[in-house]
């Protein structure tokens, strides 16, 4: 059977003006034509003749894959490694600079949440409008339409302008919308990072009804690796606009998390607004940002006194929350670890904080952080870093996901039955 | 079934199969008309009367300022009828082309998130206005029957044909306004003031004839031919002259054409610099 989707040669590139997001403005082109009619005469033979020097960017460049029928790809990257703009050629909403695809089937774009949900109109007003802009024929949609509402489960509220919905309700139902269109090819972009646990689990059932009893082809891309891993055979890692690796998820994730080329390491520094600490980030051992439970955590501070003197009896804590739960999952305390620094610290400097393997369950995580001197806070900083955690369940003998709400840790363990006569 | 098979390829600008996939996206123009109309009369308190109070009171303040005070000649017709046919069209052209040139831009979200032909935003627009120009419609009734005024069959089969020249004539300057303005963000500022200074030059408030040996200069203007037809066809003053509904429609299809290319010349860069 032939390919679902081909791609051959793809390139896109961009003028890196447009990049920049500015906009052209009639008045200045007419002014800069006015002040110097030469030099835009001088641009624009330049132009037609293509001798021109503009920066181009190519924001995807040789390109090739090939999908089949029923499958589930898993699209991956750091940002701006081009995931985006290969969705976004997929779909038609822009043209490919050059190249060809051929796409056998009805493509359905999930690209996001709620686009062309209008705040005024009622749910169900709602439901034909978005299900119009998707392609759906009005006729579909009337043949789908309870099945669309209790999937969503916002029976109570149809008559309701979706302005009073909650970002829960206007997910499920956007969502719902979309993977009822029966679209032979579904794209799917970020959109399961919203929406409750529950929802999110029947989503994922609902991509993987369309694709393995449908046969359909879903495309998904994701920052989360344990969805990509848990929902995708096979995945697209895409490094600086070309294909870095394409196979079994498990492999390409593998690659993926020990590649570091090209990333700078200031990257996921985050600034700190505050007056003491200045630069702060999070990484694993290795010092890749993707985090694993069973990797080991590497927590880099950097602070400037205001004073220009040295700190006298340092002390740094570091508490580390489940954004869900906001409970508190480790604390990592320079004293508590005896970690008693010999002396001052310097005026200026870094602190390291290196941990064990952390077997922190599946989710994302904030790092607040509290700088003392002689016992007296110097500056607390909630939220100051965050970090998400993706999990191998097998690793524990876990069968099942664990449930980051019941307990953040992973620690093997077995439960046996006694019998008491 | 036969599954669709969609080639993807750098975009050349125009072809037929354009023409075959907005017939396809046909219910898609009926819904976003729909969306606006809906959207419009929930959000404005006196709801669809506004159709109908907005060249009303025009009317009213023409009549008084230009029929009663200045005195404007108006082809031996009452004044505020005369003016009313002129407006009724030239609300109809002015509203869609303020509304088809900000089109894409007020639908960016959509624009840049989910494919369907582009055309189908600014077509809709005019739609809109072409429900407004109906609904007013019922006041040129209630006017023709107040001053004794019986249309003749010629003038009432002219009708229609007036109206497609307008909703082409707005297509056509509106799609051109709709590329430029995607391109160019302070296009809109311009607009309104631009569209004030195109109602001067039209024949609205003042009969063509005002011009003298000057008013073939008048007659370019494509509306200048649909309010002067449409004001001798419904009131019989004058005969219909054939010619000027010729060059108006002549005149509509050129800028109709030439606003297609344009459109379809941009359309291809607007997800990318809107």
């Amino acid at each position: 059977m032939l390919p679902a989707i081909e791609a051959k040669n793809i390139g896109k590139k961009y003028n890196i003006n447009h990049e920049r997001g500015r906009y052209v403005t009639l008045r200045d082109v007419v002014v800069g034509v006015l002040k110097n009619p030469l030099k835009f005469l001088k641009k624009k033979t330049k132009d037609a003749l293509g001798l021109s020097s503009k920066e181009d960017f190519w924001a995807l460049s040789g390109v090739n894959f090939c999908f089949e029928k029923g499958e589930i790809i898993g699209i991956i990257g750091k940002n701006g490694a081009g995931k985006s703009t290969l969705l976004k050629i997929l779909s038609q909403i822009t043209p490919p600079t050059n190249g060809e695809i051929i796409i056998r089937g009805r493509v359905g774009s999930l690209l996001e949440v709620g686009t062309g949900f209008h705040p005024e109109l009622t749910g169900r007003e709602n439901i034909f409008l978005n299900g119009a802009i998707l392609g759906m024929k009005k006729a579909e949609i009337v043949k789908k339409f309870d099945e669309i509402v209790s999937f969503a489960n916002v029976e109570k509220f149809l008559d309701t302008p979706v302005k009073y919905y909650s970002s829960g309700m206007y997910v499920r139902l956007a969502f719902s919308i979309a993977a009822h269109m029966e679209p032979d090819i579904l794209i799917i972009d970020e959109v399961l990072a919203v929406g409750d646990a529950e929802f999110q689990e029947k989503c994922l059932g609902k991509m993987n009804q369309i694709s393995q009893e449908e046969g359909r082809t879903v495309l998904f891309v994701s920052h989360n690796l344990a969805t990509v891993q848990k929902l995708c055979k096979k995945s697209l890692l895409l490094e600086n606009g070309k294909v870095g690796m394409i196979g079994n998820t498990d492999e390409v994730i593998t690659a993926y998390t020990h590649s570091k080329s090209g990333t700078n390491d200031n990257v996921y520094l985050q600034k700190i607004d505050a007056s003491v600490l200045k630069y702060a980030k999070v990484t694993n051992q290795e010092d890749s940002e993707i985090i694993r439970s069973t990797d080991a955590l590497k927590v880099v501070v950097c602070y400037g006194s205001k004073d220009g003197k040295p700190i006298h009896d340092g002390r740094l804590i570091l508490t580390i929350t489940n954004q869900k739960t906001q409970q508190i999952a480790l604390v990592l305390d320079s004293h508590v670890s005896s970690i008693v620094w010999e002396g001052d610290l310097s005026a200026q400097g870094e602190i390291v904080t290196e941990t064990e393997s952390i077997n922190l369950s599946e989710g994302t995580y904030a790092i607040n952080i509290d700088f003392m001197s002689l016992g007296n806070r110097v500056e607390y900083i909630k939220n100051a870093l965050d970090f998400t955690v993706t999990t191998e369940p097998e690793k524990y003998h876990f069968k099942n996901y664990p449930d980051a709400t019941a307990s953040h840790h992973l620690i093997r363990h077995s439960f046996k039955k006694r019998e008491i006569n | 079934m036969s599954i669709p098979i969609t080639i993807i390829r750098p975009k050349k600008t125009f072809s037929f199969k354009d023409l075959r996939e907005l017939w396809d996206y046909r219910e898609l123009l009926y819904f976003f008309s729909w969306r606006d109309i809906k959207v419009r009369y929930k959000q404005t308190t006196i709801g669809i009367a506004w159709a109908v109070f907005q060249p009303l009171i025009t009317m009213v303040i023409f009549s008084v300022f230009f029929g009663r005070l200045a005195e404007i000649p108006s082809d031996g017709v009452p004044y505020p009828i005369f003016v009313f046919i002129g407006l009724l069209f030239w609300q109809f052209f002015s509203g869609s082309l303020s509304d088809t040139s900000n089109s894409l831009v007020s639908n960016q979200a959509i624009v840049t998130k989910v494919y369907f032909p582009r055309l189908i935003l600014p077509i809709s627009a005019v739609i809109v206005k072409m429900v407004d120009f109906l609904i007013a419609s019922v006041i040129l009734i209630g006017l023709m029957i107040y001053y004794h005024f019986t249309p003749t069959l010629l003038g009432i089969a002219v009708f229609p044909i007036l109206l497609i020249i307008t909703f082409m004539a707005s297509i056509g300057f509106g799609l051109f306004l709709a590329s430029i303005n995607v391109k160019y963000r302070d296009v809109r500022y311009v607009l309104p003031f631009f569209i004030q200074i195109l109602m001067y030059l039209t024949p609205v408030i003042y009969p063509a004839s005002i011009a003298g040996k000057y008013s073939w200069i008048l007659a370019l203007n494509p509306m200048t031919g649909v309010i002067q037809t449409a004001r001798t066809a419904l009131l019989g003053t004058t005969p219909i002259n054939w010619l000027l509904v010729t060059i108006s429609f002549v005149a509509t299809v050129i800028v109709m054409l030439v606003g297609i290319y344009t459109f379809k010349k941009t359309e291809r860069y607007f997800a990318d610099i809107i």
